[in-house]
């Protein structure tokens, strides 16, 4: 099997889990007990915390750890809607239409249970959100915007320094989901400006299972999971140790050797594209060509089932998605594919090809050789 | 793959004998806002199929047919009823959506053959492919394969048939498998463990429009209530008075009339098939004699089959039969071997 799906989720660095093997049996205790045994864990936790706060430029104790992604989508969303709307009453909140179902479906959530009105900015045919749509749809009753940094379907990379300068200028908190973009783009939050950014380790050779929220001090945020006081009581719950400092050495790993990995795979990328959108008749690139995560390649092809696609390609030895896709063999085009403005004929028909540091170059060519086919038979079959 | 038992245990026994094999599921129909309850393919039984799939550690992908079944499977349900017959579409289904659909499908994932867990046995004999009944004849599902041809049965394998069924239960317990069986294909799949009366009110409440009920001599005896609600040989629920009971011997389509009789009127010696498949791929020269079901779950009858110009086979049986409903299909068999069959005029 080749595996070519690195944005779905990535193999655990084996350096990574020698950091934290100690943590599950050796160094048990908990981070919160005041003997030794708690101490030795705290400082592990401590010490992640420096390690995350120090790639992104910020303070320790602006960083929070999560159970993943998602959870800090939520913890940063509906944080900041209730502080926001209990400080100055706004109750609007911004977002785009090609964001991560962590992020719709919260905001979703706020509008039906909780009374927040959210408005959903248009994304143009690259999936890309202007600053000139943000700056237009900001008004003093808003309370959060939320931009993601890199989109984990079509790979396009947003403005988001820009976002930031437009909401710093409103006085509006700017939350970023930065999930699919830690792989391999920079994270230093002053540069980036944001206020709040979410961080999932399985993206970049850490564990499934561990997450992280850059907070800027000073953001007003209500906690989600309340309990134990744990993680400056933004989020209750006995801190995950081992995965911590899972997450931490990943991230380390990934800053140290960010530019080797660019180098890696943006080629093998760029020639996947190029390829495929010569050999292949009625394809397009899904997502923008030059502000694109370096190890993603995303395509729509007309009339071909998404998820027949996958399958073909699965048995034939490659491991793909699609934005399209469902295991229970009920595939729509998904939202992002609605908001680029692809018709149905289309948006059946994505499929999307990821590259990580274990993807050879021979991998690849395999690939090229067998995709025409496959698209082709899956053409047939309709 | 449905996540039962037959299923199950076929793709069990594939992998001991040493294929490779592949998991497939089709999802063929959901009515909105019913789609937990067709018997078929519902989010629980794929989860479950799923489930094997990963004990016995084979790939398993599902496979979306849903356009074609509601194009072919269900439109020919509800044609059938227009028409007057009581149509069967499981023979549909085999034919258009497993052995057509299905099968291209298996065949692009470069399988060499199509397994299922029906109970029926093949044979290759010189190069010839036979279907077979099963070897426990109480499961025996042979019935429903009729339809398919040489070329089909080229790429079947059926594992399942040569077993009786309290084997195939052993070999699911010993693989921890689930061991529970769908109730018994009878009821048909999209129609959510409900009367098909409901399902055509739903989808094709035009057809039910009430009618004259008539004797054979024309003689009005009173009114139906729309002719796809009653089944030939039906005695109960035609609500007219009569000093003998009256049986349902007949639909007129085309008037909207329903005939009805007395039991010395309902049996009847011959019948006419069109459509007919020769599992050989070639019709008979001569008449022969075969043991013929009238109905998936008839007794066979003893007759002589006589083939005619294009599709049609005449059937003429040893004794009267009840109940030769147009739409069913006539299987012949000389013992085991399913010789052929086709859909009652």
């Amino acid at each position: 099997m080749v595996y070519l799906d690195y944005s779905a989720t990535t193999p655990v660095d084996l350096r990574v889990v020698n950091a934290m093997t100690p943590y599950f049996s050796a160094s048990f205790g908990n981070p919160s007990s005041v003997h030794r045994y708690g101490q030795v864990a705290e400082a592990a936790v401590d010490s992640a915390r420096e390690t995350v706060a120090s790639i992104l430029n910020c303070r320790p104790d602006e960083i929070i750890f999560t159970s993943c992604g998602s959870e800090s989508d939520n913890l940063a969303i509906r944080g900041a809607a209730y502080a926001m709307r209990e400080k100055t009453g706004a109750k609007w909140i911004l977002t785009s239409r090609a964001e991560h179902p962590a992020v719709t479906k919260t905001l979703l959530h706020l509008e039906k249970y909780e009374g927040f009105l959210v408005e959903w900015l248009d994304v143009d045919e690259y999936g890309m959100t202007t600053p000139e749509a943000v700056s237009k749809a900001i008004c003093d009753n808003t309370a959060v915007v939320s931009v993601m940094y890199a989109n984990n379907e079509i790979g396009t990379i947003n403005p988001i320094k820009e976002i930031a300068e437009i909401c710093r200028a409103n006085n509006i908190l700017f939350h970023s989901d930065a999930v699919q973009a830690a792989a391999y783009l920079p994270l230093d939050v002053q540069a980036l400006g944001v206020d709040m950014m979410s961080l999932g380790a399985h993206k970049f050779y850490g564990p499934k299972g561990v997450g992280a929220l850059y907070v800027r001090k000073g953001t007003p945020l209500v906690s989600h999971l309340t309990g134990g006081g744990q993680e400056f009581s933004l989020r209750a719950g006995t801190q995950n140790v081992p995965y911590i400092v899972g997450f931490a050495e990943a991230l380390q790993l990934t800053n140290e050797e960010r530019d080797q990995r660019v180098t890696h795979v943006r080629p093998l990328r760029d020639q996947i594209i190029g390829t495929v959108l010569e050999a292949i008749p009625d394809s397009r690139l899904t997502g923008h060509m030059d502000s694109r995560l370096p190890h993603h390649a995303s395509f729509a092809f007309k009339d071909v089932d998404g998820n027949l696609l996958l399958t073909l390609l699965d048995a034939a030895g490659f491991a793909c998605s699609s934005g399209s896709a469902c295991k229970t063999g009920n595939p729509e085009p998904s939202e992002v594919m609605n908001a680029i403005g692809l018709s149905r004929d289309w948006g059946l028909g994505s499929l999307r090809v990821t590259l990580g540091v274990q993807t050879t170059p021979a991998d690849v060519n395999s690939f090229l050789h067998i995709l025409p086919e496959l698209v082709e038979r899956a053409r047939k079959l309709k | 793959m449905s996540g039962g038992v037959d299923s199950s245990v076929a793709a069990a026994l594939l992998k001991e004998q040493g294929y490779d094999v592949i998991g497939m599921m089709l999802r063929l129909w959901s009515e909105p806002g019913k789609e937990d309850s067709n018997r078929c393919c519902t989010p629980d039984s794929m989860a479950q199929a799923r489930r094997v799939a990963a004990k016995l550690e084979i790939p398993f992908y599902v496979i979306d047919a849903k356009n074609v079944f509601r194009e072919t499977v269900v439109q020919y349900f509800l044609d059938g009823y227009a028409r007057g017959e009581t149509p069967n579409p499981c023979l549909i289904c085999n034919r258009q959506i497993r052995w057509t659909f299905l099968l291209d499908h298996a065949l692009a994932l470069s399988a060499d053959y199509m397994a299922t867990g029906h109970y029926v046995r093949k044979q290759t004999v010189e190069g010839q492919h036979q279907l077979l009944r099963a070897v426990d004849r109480s499961k025996d599902q042979s019935y429903v394969l009729h339809v398919l041809a040489q070329e089909k049965l080229a790429k079947a394998l059926f594992p399942i048939g040569d077993y009786p069924k309290t084997e195939i239960r052993a070999i699911a317990e010993r693989y921890g498998l689930p061991t529970a069986s769908r109730k018994d294909s009878q009821d048909l799949c999209f129609l959510a463990g409900e009367d098909y009366r409901s399902f055509l009110q739903r989808n094709a409440a035009e057809m039910l429009q009430p009618g004259q009920i008539l004797r054979r001599d024309g003689q009005a005896v009173g009114m139906h209530n729309g002719l796809a609600n009653y089944t030939i040989g039906q005695r109960k629920g035609l609500g007219l008075a009569s000093p003998v009971p009256l049986y349902v011997l007949g639909k007129n389509s085309v008037t909207n009339t329903l005939i009805v009789g007395t039991q010395e009127e309902l049996g009847s010696h011959e019948l006419i098939t069109r459509d007919v498949n020769w599992i050989s791929g070639e019709a008979p020269k001569e008449p022969f004699r075969a043991e013929v079901k009238i109905r998936y779950t008839a007794k066979e009858a003893e007759a002589l089959v006589t083939p005619m110009e294009g599709d049609q086979v005449r059937v003429r049986f040893d004794a009267p039969q009840r109940d030769i409903t147009a739409g069913q299909a006539a299987v012949f068999f000389q013992g085991d071997v399913l010789i052929g069959g086709g859909i009652i005029l």
